[in-house]
Formats: C-alpha cells, structure tokens, sequence
C-alpha cells in the first residue's frame, strides 16, 4: 500500500532521532563521569578521555549533554502533550459542533494566539511560582494548546459532514462516540506532523527559557548553552557540542515531520 | 390491514432550506429549496425519486433522515432506524478501520448482543450482500467501488432497518457492477422486507427498480404515479424531456 512507504525524509528523520533518543536513555543509565562533578583539568580540549572536552569547573562536557538531553527531551515531551491534549479536545469540539462554541473558543484562541509566546510563558511561570520545573512546563504546555487547537478544529470540521459520518450518527452513535473513536483516527495525517512541528518548537522553547534563565533547572541543553556562551574564547566546544546536539535533534525530529507530510501528499 | 399499517413513511406538506448562519445566529438569508412536497411510501415499495441535480432531491434525504429541520410540514416514519446509502462509495466508509468493523460498529452501538452474537450477524450478513470473507480485515482503500457499496449497505442493514434511503447508489458504478448491486437491492428487499426511496437521475435505472416514481422539478413534485404509467404516459413537459434525455 502507496501510504504505508517510508520515505527518505522519513527514514532519515528515524535514524537520527532514533540515535539520539538512544544516546538520551543511554545517559539516563550511565554517564562516563558524573555530570557535576570536578573530572580533570578544566579547560580541556576534546579528547578520547572527554569526548567534548570539560569546562572551566573541569565536568565533562559530553556527560553534561546526555543528561541536559534527558531534561530537555522530558520537559519537552511533557509540554508537547499536555498541548497536543488539551488543544485537541478543543479543536475537536469547536469543529465538530461549530455555531456559538466554535465561535467563542476560537476567539479567545485567537487572542492567545497573538500574544508573543515567551511573555505568555512568562505570566503562566511568574503565577505558578518560578522555583518548580512544572511550572515551566505547565507554561509551554499552555503556549503551544492554540496552534493544536487550530490545526485539528479544521480537520474535524471539514470531517463532520462527510458521509461515514452521517452513517454513524444514523446508526446512533453519540457524539461522543463519533469524535473520539469515528473522526479523531482520521485526524492522524494533520495531527502527526504537527506534532513533530509541537515538539521542535518546545524543544527550542525549554532551551530559551533556561538559557535566559527564567527558571533555575538543573542541567538542561538551553542552560547549558547559557553557561557555554561565558567559556566562548576559552572552551568554545562547550557551545559547539551543545548547539549541535540541540540543532541535530530538532533536525531530526523535523525530518521525521517532513516525511509524514510527503506521505500524506503522495496518498 | 388498515391503511395506516401499509405505510412505511409519510412526508407531509414538507418545505425546507438553507438559512446561512451569521456571526449572531441565523440570518434572514433563507433560501427555500423544498416546497410542499408531500407523498408516502409503502410497505415493500421501491418508491423512485428522479429529477435534474440542484433539484432538492438530496435535500428531501436529509429532512426525511432527521439531518435537518423543515420549514414547515412534518416527516412520519412507521419504522424505527431508516438508514441510508450514498452515491460516492469512497467517502461512505470509514477509511481508519476494517470492513468487520464498520459492519459491526452499529451493533456495538445499539449494545444488545454480546461480540460472538455481533461476529454471527456481520457474517450472515456478508454472506447476504454476497461479499466473501476475506474482506473482513481489508480496509476500504483495498476494496473496489462494488464491493465497497456493498459494504455499506450490510452496514446500514445490519440492525434490521425497515425503510432505506439509496442516494444515487450506483452512479458512481460501471454499468456492469450497476446491474449486479440493481439486482442485490432487489433481492435484499424480499428477504429483508424492505421498502426503499431510490434517488436517482438516471431514469433507465429507476425503470429497471422501481415500482412508483415521484418526478421533482425545483424542489417541487410534479408529477407522481406507477412507473409504467409516468414513463409510458407523462403527462408534465418536464417528465417528457427527462425521458427524451434518457434515452
């Protein structure tokens, strides 16, 4: 079947982000020296013995970024669904029912959608309180709802009226039963690649909010990168590493989402 | 048998259409599409409804189905879940799951039998609609327009409707596969004790089907009676260019 192929993209994006997803459950086990600890001479340039060199503490780069990986990948991860949950359900009710409700949600979407993403994460963290990591993740999770609010109103509404639709609301069925089990399996080609669009965009969040330091997380590769920018002249693999790191799995991931579109398309 | 007890639907006085929705409720937009159309069908009829597309055909399967409100008049059904089949075999089934599943959902939803007592309807039913087995696990994508039309029509007929609405059901068919789905809806309303609104402008087909015919004009009824009768004899202008048309 012509919509079952794996594409290049697709292939490409899988093996990237599989590798890093390997390297993250790898350094959530085990990491070469602790993440935190005073390993050597500070300072040192990339050898077999620091795989990105240490910095000017003397920890081991490369140890820092799988376990700044396990952080930003989790937070991330967590923000992502609590976006695409949320924005889900109300996407779906706004396009399946339309009238007054889709009207008035989407309104208020609109305006959330129109306030600048970081200042609204920076509300929802100054109300939660900015010493806990669930509050930073409770404000991207927020953030990212409207665009997943948006993307799957306009696959539920243009699938409300067609005809296996018709038939199940004939036979019965609630609308409930409808939205959840008939429409949402449909919704899977919009819904997939906007979720990888959902988790590049709160990777890079999570990594700007930690590099500006709004929240004291521990090692997160955004924080990472913040600490790097001192040690630019002196330890510049420090940056280097961690930049990579953050650009690759955001490649990858958005690989993975160029290829479902290109799915999508050919079928 | 009373009079009453032959019917199986009653569209009484039936306007209806369109009324736009504006920002603040319904708009004074209203664009009338039925106008007092008014006939029933009965007990064991295959009761024909031809006439030009944008003529409100559609519209009718919609008001009498409950999809939508009439203006005015009132629709009487004398038998629970009449049920429906559309004219795009493509889009009347749901491409996520199997065939088993979408013959067997309605079953799931009316909640009565247990799953060895729903897998024993849905095969008897195949077997009815004369689909082999192997169907059961394909998907929609993996089935022809036939064998897909007739995978909605055990769907819709898996609860026992007593009245079914086809929508242009074989238009959208080669001729061929046509003949053979014409000649299941006949057997199947035997078997099945079926009465049927066939809405179609193909008026060779409805000649082949039908035994009365209603002929709509915008949204009106212009001229109603047997088969033989309105296509041997039409009286109305309209009914005698349809004709000329078809042939």
């Amino acid at each position: 079947m012509k919509n079952k192929k794996i594409n290049g993209y697709l292939l490409a994006g899988i093996i990237i982000t599989a590798f890093l997803l390997l390297l993250t459950v790898y350094g959530a086990i085990h990491t070469p020296y602790s993440p935190t600890a005073y390993t050597g001479m500070k300072f040192e340039a990339p050898s077999a013995a620091h795989l990105f060199g240490t910095d000017k503490l003397g920890r081991d780069i490369f140890s820092r970024v799988l376990k700044g990986m396990g952080t930003t990948l989790s937070v991330a991860l967590i923000t992502v669904i609590i976006g695409a949950v949320v924005g889900t359900a109300v996407g779906a009710v706004t396009g399946y029912f339309g009238g007054l409700v889709d009207d008035t949600l989407m309104r208020i979407n609109d305006a959330l959608t129109a306030f600048p993403s970081i200042l609204m994460a920076l509300l929802v963290i100054s109300l939660l309180g900015p010493e806990r990591k669930s509050s930073l993740i409770l404000a991207l999770g927020i953030v990212f709802i409207p665009s997943f609010a948006r993307v799957t109103r306009t696959a539920f509404a243009s699938l409300r009226d067609v005809n296996y639709i018709t038939s199940a609301r004939l036979m019965g069925a609630g609308n409930g039963r409808i939205l959840l089990l008939h429409l949402l399996p449909n919704t899977g080609r919009v819904l997939l690649p906007a979720l990888t669009i959902g988790f590049n965009n709160a990777v890079l969040a999570e990594a700007s909010m930690s590099f500006l330091r709004i929240t004291p997380l521990e090692t997160s590769l955004g924080y990472m990168l913040s600490e790097a920018q001192g040690m630019l002249a002196t330890a510049p693999w420090y940056a280097l590493s961690t930049g990579l790191v953050i650009a690759l799995l955001v490649f990858g991931v958005g690989l993975i989402g160029e290829g479902l579109q290109q799915r999508n398309k050919e079928a | 048998m009373s009079e009453d007890n032959d019917l199986i639907l009653e569209v009484r006085h039936v306007s209806g259409g369109y009324r736009p929705n504006s920002l603040f409720g319904r708009s004074k937009a209203y664009k009338e599409v039925l106008h007092d159309v008014d006939f029933v069908v009965r007990n064991g009829e295959i009761l024909g409804l031809v006439g030009e597309s944008g003529t409100g055909k559609s519209t009718l399967a919609k008001i009498i189905l409950g999809l939508m409100e009439p203006e005015e008049g009132e629709v009487i059904h004398h038998s629970p879940r009449p049920q429906i089949i559309f004219q795009d075999p493509y889009s009347s089934l749901n491409p996520a799951y199997t065939v088993e599943w979408s013959i067997e959902e309605p079953l799931r939803i009316y909640g009565k039998y247990d799953a060895a007592e729903r897998k024993r309807r849905v095969r008897e039913m195949l077997e009815r609609v004369e689909l082999p087995e192997e169907v059961l696990k394909a998907k929609p994508d993996e089935l022809s327009g036939g064998q897909r039309q007739r995978v909605s029509i055990a769907a819709a007929l898996i609860r026992r409707p007593r009245f079914l609405i086809a929508d242009e059901p074989v238009s959208a068919l080669d001729v061929t596969i046509q003949a053979q789905i014409l000649r299941l809806l006949r057997e199947l309303r035997e078997e099945l004790d079926l009465s049927y609104l066939f809405i179609s402008h193909d008026l060779n087909v409805v000649y082949q089907l039908c035994d009365r015919v209603l002929v709509m004009k915008r949204g009106r009824i212009v001229e109603q009676g047997s088969v033989e009768e309105v296509f041997n004899h039409p009286r109305e202008d309209y009914t005698k260019r349809l004709l000329a048309a078809a042939e």
